[in-house]
């Protein structure tokens, strides 16, 4: 069939050429066809087993699907900036609704920091924290992976295997684990978080370092320096730029997932939401929300800022 | 290198008196060394106070954690002798023991014997209270620590019967250690050391000679904890020895203890299922041994395959569509593409909105939404990464190549045209690779918002570490987890390195 489209005056050659790409190419379509089919099986079957287990069906909820503004809607617009800065409310009838400053948190006679900013601090604070132990590790741990500073094959791939361990990991057995053990509180979400960042952090960082410039390396070799002087002095004053920025991108990710972690009670201000969104308190759960959403898109807008600043565009750039 | 051409240290001070700033660093970099440093540490310090972190630590239960982590690949069994004032003794296993309804493992030697007598009845608790055969209460006199928890003794009935008594038992926890029970005298050896205790049969247990290392009493009288290591331990009591003998492995993966299959060696289930007559005559033996895998009480294994493939489900749809809804918005984003500045600022706050609205936060919402299930976590991804997706995709255009697109448009294509192929062959492999990316990094994330009830086997993992008696439940459905994610990582890195080269992992 092919042949009936060559052109006509094209040589022998050239139209065996021809009808080798005609014929290349009607195969690839196939095989795109074949692709976009399986995909779209995949897709339907996905879709039918989600909705199937899902307890309530798509096309029943979908008029409910903006209930949740609904159960957004405060009862004037001024219940959000009460409920965000632990003011006393028109409509306290002494429920938890409306209990607004019962959360605050005196540091002085009168001055209070209120409950919502306090809980998002802890949220922040524990994102920090866990990167910096993170950090920490990872950056020990990078240099033992990288193949260019570590010839060792078993040592190499011990650290990579555990990295992959702990970055795999589900966080929320780590934190699980952990309030099992220790009471709730703060600390299982930075056991879980910090654990994972190690892995994570541990992988970007060594591929840093395996694509760095050797020879500062050389240079201290060839002057006897032993491999932590190596390290200290020819790696990482190349490679720290990147690795800040590793740790800020780091940073956005896991002001996230520490909220999360808070919700399944890890503390924070993920518990705060989980609790109100299911207690159908309006006020302050678009308290909440706002409050998270603001402070994300702040540490978003901050880190890229200062990432931008410490690598240039590179990076944004794709590879990660 | 010869000694003469080293440079002597007079030589080396003038170099360095020279050309001091090469030398030293300079003091301002210095001083930000220093101070980033203190920074740190007094952050460390804060973090410290502000998270009670000593406190936590210093409060915490750390045995319990090794014997949580010991369930994770361990099982115990738990028989526990019932000493009465007369020195006889019933046993009990745990409900729900790993051994079935009526345990007689070989490593617990009884000697029974029967003796007839008076025994009072609490009126009306004894035959419902304990449903197993082996209640241990009719025996008891009245008053007997066990008997006087019931208040309902008061109005007892006496009553002669005939029963089956334990006088001697021993229980053989591993080669170096053993524990024998008779006559009032608990005798526990371990590792060469034997320690001899009398019980009353009511409250008090009275260690006769000094306690060795591995035995704790807390005031005299009270109960001995014997701690044999990974072995197990035990508690004697005054009326009662309870033993934990651990076990590896996982218990009764495949069968539980109510499955016809249940106690019989692989051999056996084989012949059964090849040639065996048929167990339930409305199916085959092969089918009804998959059907009570599938239905194994303990292990769920059904539940956990449909909750892990929810989980699976959930990030390849919601990454799927959030890749086709932002591909077309991530155009009219990148200013390059559409060279208007107030469309790209509005679709890209829109992606940031989409993005900085997290995840967690559009789970809670679809779980209100849909009710709980992987609709709810599905929608959540894919309003997420609807958001990450379209900023990295604009990215991408924004840094496309302009030739290809001049020379399209230079032979006067329509602007589709320029765009299907000055703009997508460039695009089209980074865009896909970054779905790819966020599909597997999804599929680790959806079991997480799986635990505030967007479906999957996020709520289940946190249900089976709720109860804290579950973990190699939890250990199972974490392997599979991690099972899945190296898959998906493998064929996520070799699509990936097979559309953009090597450089993507």
């Amino acid at each position: 069939m092919a042949t009936s489209m060559l052109p006509k005056h094209l040589s022998d050659n050239g139209a065996l050429v021809e009808r080798h790409w005609q014929e290349l190419n009607s195969r690839r379509r196939l095989y795109s066809w074949l692709g976009f089919a399986v995909l779209m099986l995949a897709l339907s079957g996905s879709l039918w087993f989600a909705n199937d287990s899902n307890a309530g069906k798509f096309f029943d909820r979908l008029p409910h699907f903006f209930d949740f503004v609904g159960d957004l809607a405060p009862r004037d617009g001024l219940e959000i900036f009460r409920a965000m800065f632990d003011l006393p409310s028109p409509y306290d009838d002494g429920s938890f609704k409306y209990n607004y400053p019962e959360g605050r948190l005196y540091l002085t006679e009168s001055f209070y920091i209120p409950e919502y900013v306090h809980k998002m601090l802890e949220t922040v604070n524990i994102a920090i924290f866990s990167t910096v132990i993170g950090t920490f590790f990872g950056f020990i741990f990078c240099f033992l992976a990288a193949r260019n500073l570590m010839p060792n094959p078993w040592i190499r791939g011990f650290v990579r295997r555990l990295m992959e361990i702990l970055r795999a990991f589900p966080e929320v057995v780590i934190a699980g684990f952990f309030l099992a053990i220790l009471s709730l509180g703060p600390i299982p979400a930075i056991a879980a978080v910090s654990i994972h960042t190690i892995g994570a952090l541990g992988k970007l960082f060594f591929e840093v370092v395996e694509n760095a410039d050797m020879k500062p390396d050389e240079g201290l070799r060839a002057a006897g320096g032993n491999w932590i002087e190596r390290v200290w002095f020819g790696m990482v004053p190349q490679v720290l730029p990147n690795f800040a920025s590793y740790f800020l991108l780091r940073l956005e990710i896991n002001v996230r997932a520490s909220t999360i972690i808070g919700a399944v009670g890890g503390g924070g201000i993920g518990e705060l939401l989980r609790l109100s969104i299911g207690q159908g308190h309006q006020a302050k759960t678009l308290a909440i929300v706002i409050l998270l959403f603001a402070t994300i898109f702040a540490v978003d807008q901050f880190s890229a800022w200062l990432r931008r600043r410490l690598v240039g565009d590179q990076a944004f750039q794709l590879a990660q | 290198m010869t000694s003469a051409n080293r440079l002597s240290p007079l030589e080396m001070d003038a170099i360095a008196s020279r050309h001091p700033h090469l030398l030293q660093g300079s003091s301002n970099k210095r001083l930000r060394t220093i101070l980033i440093s203190a920074g740190l540490v007094v952050y460390l310090i804060f973090s410290w106070w502000f998270f009670s972190i000593g406190h936590v630590l210093g409060n915490a239960n750390w045995g319990i954690a090794g014997t949580y982590l010991a369930d994770w690949v361990s099982y115990e069994v738990r028989p526990e002798l019932k000493i009465a004032r007369d020195k006889t003794m019933t046993i009990d296993f745990q409900r729900n023991s790993p051994l079935g309804p009526n345990p007689n493992p070989s490593w617990v030697e009884l000697d029974k014997e029967t003796v007839t007598r008076t025994v009072e009845i609490p009126a009306s608790a004894t035959p419902s209270a304990k449903p197993k055969a082996s209640s241990s209460f009719s025996f008891m006199a009245p008053g007997s620590a066990l008997g006087s928890t019931d208040a309902a003794s008061m109005q007892s009935r006496s009553e002669t019967r005939t029963a089956e008594v334990i006088t001697r038992a021993v229980i053989t926890l591993n080669r170096s250690t053993k524990i024998e029970v008779a006559d009032g005298l608990v005798t526990a050896t371990h590792r060469g050391e034997t320690l001899t205790m009398a019980v009353d049969g009511q409250d008090t247990v009275t260690p006769q000679g000094t306690l060795p290392a591995w035995a704790t009493q807390k005031r005299p009288g009270e109960k001995i904890t014997l701690a044999f290591g990974a072995t197990g331990w035990a508690e004697v009591e005054g009326d009662d020895v309870s033993v934990r003998n651990r076990f590896f492995g996982w218990a009764n993966f495949l069968f539980d203890t109510n499955s016809p299959f249940f106690g019989k060696s692989s051999a056996e289930v084989l012949s059964l299922i090849t040639s065996g007559e048929r167990i339930d005559p409305a199916r085959s033996n092969l089918g009804l041994a998959w059907n009570n895998v599938l239905y194994n009480a303990e292990w769920q294994h059904l539940d956990v395959w449909t909750k892990l493939l929810q989980t699976v489900v959930m990030a390849f749809v919601g990454t799927l569509f959030a890749s086709l809804v932002a591909f077309p918005l991530c155009f009219l984003a990148a200013r390059n593409i559409t060279p208007n500045f107030l469309t790209n600022q509005i679709v890209k706050r829109f992606f940031d909105f989409l993005r900085s609205v997290d995840m967690f936060i559009w789970a809670l919402f679809f779980t209100r939404a849909f009710g709980p299930g992987p609709l709810a976590g599905m929608s959540a991804i894919f309003f997420t990464d609807t958001g990450t997706l379209g900023k990295l995709y604009s990215e991408a255009l924004e840094n496309i190549d302009d030739k290809q697109r001049e020379g399209v448009k230079s032979v006067g294509a329509t602007p589709l045209a320029v765009q299907r192929f000055g703009v997508l062959p460039q695009v089209l492999p980074v865009f896909a690779s970054q779905a790819l990316y966020f599909w597997e990094s999804n599929t680790r994330s959806a079991t997480i918002i799986g635990a505030v009830g967007a479906g999957g086997i996020g709520l289940k993992l946190w249900e089976a570490m709720r109860t804290n008696s579950d973990w190699e439940n939890v250990a199972y459905m974490v392997l599979l987890i991690l099972l899945v994610v190296f898959i998906f990582d493998s064929i996520s890195n070799a699509l990936r390195s097979r559309l953009i080269g090597q450089k993507a992992h």
